[in-house]
């Protein structure tokens, strides 16, 4: 069963619904005893990443987080949040993950924010499991995660190429929403509720 | 490589669809679900619902309304109309809405467009725009059309991506209704001024004029209303005709 994180960063109600949709069930979790309960857990996020991060702190769960051996699944901001630090804000994160989230470069003539539908490059990795190779997610964001081919398990070029997805140990982000990516995005979550 | 976005845009009114749709076989025409449920499978990429509900009480069916098709769409929806505030704008989110749109209420209060960008992030902020040629100026007008202001369409667009507005939706009302085709030179000139993403919508009539808009003004979506809803133009058939372009469009797998 999946835990999702509610620390009041941004709507849930997209990511509930797709896992109603998918059969899988869900709680929330808002104690450290709460997130023994779940063989899964899911952090979402929309908005500013260091926002986020303060509110994260406010709910006492960031170092119970950090000690989970069971696989961890990031959202948009939920991702960014696994990583060491971001220029939103000038934010100091988790740090699961010794990767930088960074604000898109606008001279390289791209806008800002990244929206739409873009194709994502995986590779080999449970996750991603029967997904497309060229398959298509719907991203929203402003500040991306370095690409390092050590952590990358997908990439993405919107201006420059950056992760898409990201892996170390049982912790997993993604960029895109799956919530919200057709039946890419649908695969994506049964996956991960998958991984063992 | 970032798709161009093809929206098909819905008007609802008290929980339910307006106007008569068409194109496929529905049990219920009126239902936003089924029709929102439909459109995604064809492939549309993300959808605009614009809600012309006249009296407040009734926005409480709207809010219905959101929470149903949130719950059945996988893909991205926006919802338009009536939003003045940052508690308008807030039971949408938590109702399971992508995006709000807001046009009369951000000419009459610039300072909502950073209220709820500051709130929700830019991502969740489009702003709508009609716009129609007077006396050889493009001057925004409110109300649905009916209400000409003295503001030109180009600086109102600069001044509320400064403030926070993560998307522009441009109508010409010129064109609006004509099936003539996009206004390309204006959407051209609008968008090689802004570093937001920019919607094009008003004059579909044929594929030709989708392929025209991406290829003329580059913009980063298409908006059309009837010619979806008659099955004039068929989603996975114009996406054929844009791939067939080169123009980058999400296929159906």
């Amino acid at each position: 069963m999946i835990g999702i994180i509610n620390y009041g960063a941004g709507n849930i109600f997209s990511l509930t619904a797709a896992l109603d949709r998918l059969g899988l069930q869900y709680g929330m979790v808002n104690t450290e005893a709460e997130l023994q309960a779940y063989s899964h857990i899911i952090i979402p996020g929309v908005g500013h990443a260091g926002a986020a991060m303060q509110k994260l702190r406010a709910t006492g769960l960031v170092e119970p987080i950090c000690k989970l051996t069971k696989p961890v699944l990031g959202i948009c901001v939920g991702m960014q949040l696994l990583t060491a630090h971001s220029e939103e804000g000038d934010s100091e994160l988790l740090g699961i993950v010794p990767l930088n989230t960074r604000l898109f470069d606008k001279s390289l003539g791209i806008k800002i924010p990244h929206m739409g539908w873009n194709t994502v490059q995986h590779q080999n990795n449970l996750l991603f499991d029967g997904v497309d190779e060229f398959a298509q997610f719907y991203f929203v964001h402003s500040y991306f995660i370095e690409y390092k081919p050590i952590f990358d398990i997908a990439s993405v070029t919107y201006g420059n190429r950056f992760s898409a997805a990201i892996n170390r140990d049982n912790f997993y982000g993604v960029q895109f929403h799956p919530e919200k990516s057709g039946a890419a995005g649908e695969q994506l979550l049964k996956n991960f509720s998958n991984i063992n | 490589m970032l798709s161009k976005r093809i929206i098909p845009c819905l008007d609802v009114k008290d929980g339910r669809t307006v106007k008569g749709i068409n194109f496929v076989d529905l049990r219920d025409a009126g239902d936003p679900v089924e029709l929102a449920a439909q459109y995604a499978q064809q492939g549309a990429d993300e959808l605009v619902f614009l809600d012309i509900t006249a009296t407040h009480e009734k926005r409480k069916t709207t809010i219905e309304m959101v929470k149903s098709v949130a719950r059945q769409l996988n893909i991205p929806f926006t919802i338009g109309g009536g939003i003045s505030s940052v508690a308008d704008a807030e039971a949408l989110l938590s109702a399971g809405a992508d995006k709000i749109s807001i046009n009369s209420a951000a000419v009459r209060n610039p300072v909502l467009i950073e209220d709820l960008a500051r709130a929700f992030g830019v991502q969740f902020v489009v702003l709508a725009v009609d716009t129609k040629l007077v006396n050889g100026r493009n001057l925004v007008h409110l109300n649905g059309g009916r209400l000409v202001t003295a503001i030109e369409t180009e600086s109102w667009i600069k001044d509320a991506e400064t403030r926070g507005a993560g998307e522009i939706l441009l109508t010409s009302m010129d064109h609006d209704g004509t099936k003539q085709g996009f206004d390309c030179s204006l959407l051209r000139k609008i968008n090689d001024r802004i570093n937001i993403p920019i919607i094009a919508s008003g004059g579909a009539g044929k594929t030709a004029h989708f392929t025209e808009v991406f290829v003329q003004a580059d913009v980063d979506a298409a908006l059309a209303a009837s010619v979806f809803h008659y099955g004039e133009i068929l989603i996975p058939e114009l996406k054929q005709e844009l791939n067939a372009h080169h123009i980058p469009v999400r296929l159906q797998s």
